[in-house]
């Protein structure tokens, strides 16, 4: 059924939302604390432990599917609410603070990769065909 | 005739919003496609639209929920509002494989914190440069620079006002829209051959949008595991922005 899928996905949403609150209130701040992020942490848990008892059959699957799917259409959704009147006042904080980010990144980025082991061998030959 | 229409529109807000958004990212897809050839991610044009909407809502309504606050279009802001936006950003966790995941192995870890604090200490400076010398806006701007997720989500715990979370928003997407469009010209630079390689990438380059069209356009085989990590990205900026990354920002701003 389709809906165990959704109803697992809004289980762990408000556990992980509980817990952030919990969480947020035992350090003392009137703040969610990674509510979210510990959800998607309870979402992966659950599915490590569902997936090899046979406990997510496919509907159960796609009743959470749907809802990753609809991530990109809510996110349209919510820059369509923002203040971006007020923003673009702000002037070109957005545009200096995103090249700085993508910039530096890069270069962690090769400097990291610059360090990796070299192998002669094709490392996608050994990687199984598990694309299903 | 037109009355009756526009009622149907508004009592049925949510519908509206589904059909409006379906539209906006299907014209997205057509632009993606046809003036840049599918290098940058049609998801990308869907949010600058949403971004240009809410520009012409708020200048038309003067109000701060930019397409939201014109009666016609207000299911918008129940489907982006914080409870559907959450439920689906915890959704994609999903898609997670742990035992992918813990082949990316101690660099993965590495890149992903890095990836995580490395663009925030940068958009956190960015906003003190220009004046936004609060901690709050200074988190919610930095965490903006991690992704466009990130950003409102840490904003809406911290409490940030809107025009702050919309420069976070913006920050991000043009994160999102640089990685997509400068991956394939620096991909040697990057070194982007390896699996490996690619989770570096994905856990530094965060957004996962970002990252998959920039790997797409740079090599189809290895999209899954810059994904992967990415992925991750998202979760570990949520956990850290609103926490750690606030209370940091907060004792060296003092306030």
């Amino acid at each position: 059924m389709i809906i165990y899928g959704t109803a697992l996905l809004a289980i762990c949403h408000l556990l992980g939302i509980f817990l952030g609150d919990v969480l947020g209130h035992m350090i003392g701040v009137k703040t969610n604390v990674g509510g979210v992020g510990i959800a998607m942490l309870l979402l992966i848990f659950a599915r490590l432990y569902m997936q090899p008892r046979g406990l997510l059959p496919k509907p159960t699957e796609a009743g959470v599917g749907f809802w990753a799917a609809m991530y990109i259409p809510v996110v349209v959704a919510m820059a369509a609410q923002q203040n971006v009147v007020a923003a673009l006042r702000g002037g070109p904080v957005a545009l200096i603070a995103a090249f700085g980010a993508v910039a530096l990144c890069a270069c962690f980025i090769a400097v990291i990769n610059r360090m990796e082991p070299k192998t002669d061998s094709d490392p996608f030959a050994i990687e199984p065909v598990t694309v299903a | 005739m037109l009355e009756i229409f526009q009622k149907a529109l508004q009592q049925n807000g949510l519908i509206t919003a589904f059909a409006v958004v379906g539209i906006i990212v299907m014209f997205s897809g057509f632009i993606s496609r046809k003036l840049t050839f599918g290098r940058v991610h049609g998801s990308a044009f869907a949010i600058l639209i949403g971004l240009v909407l809410a520009y012409w809502g708020g200048i038309h309504t003067g109000g701060q929920k930019g397409l939201a606050d014109i009666s016609l279009f207000g299911g918008i802001g129940l489907m982006g509002g914080a409870m559907l936006r959450d439920f689906a950003i915890v959704a994609t966790a999903f898609e997670v494989q742990a035992t992918e995941a813990r082949r990316a192995g101690m660099i993965g870890v590495v890149s992903l914190l890095l990836g995580t604090l490395v663009p925030f200490i940068v958009g956190a400076s960015v906003a003190y440069a220009f004046g936004y010398s609060d901690a709050v806006s200074m988190t919610t701007i930095g965490a903006g620079a991690v992704t466009y997720i990130v950003g409102p989500v840490t904003g809406a715990a911290i409490g940030a006002s809107s025009d702050v979370m919309a420069l976070s928003i913006a920050t991000g997407l043009l994160k999102a829209i640089m990685v997509m469009v400068g991956t394939p010209i620096a991909a040697r630079f990057l070194g982007l051959k390896t699996p490996r390689s690619a989770m570096v990438f994905g856990g530094l380059a965060g957004t996962v949008s970002g990252v998959s069209a920039g790997l797409a356009a740079t090599d189809r085989r290895l999209v899954p595991y810059g994904a992967l990590v990415a992925t991750f990205h998202t979760g570990i900026g949520c956990l850290l922005g609103p926490s750690l990354l606030y209370f940091a920002t907060k004792a060296i701003m003092g306030g």
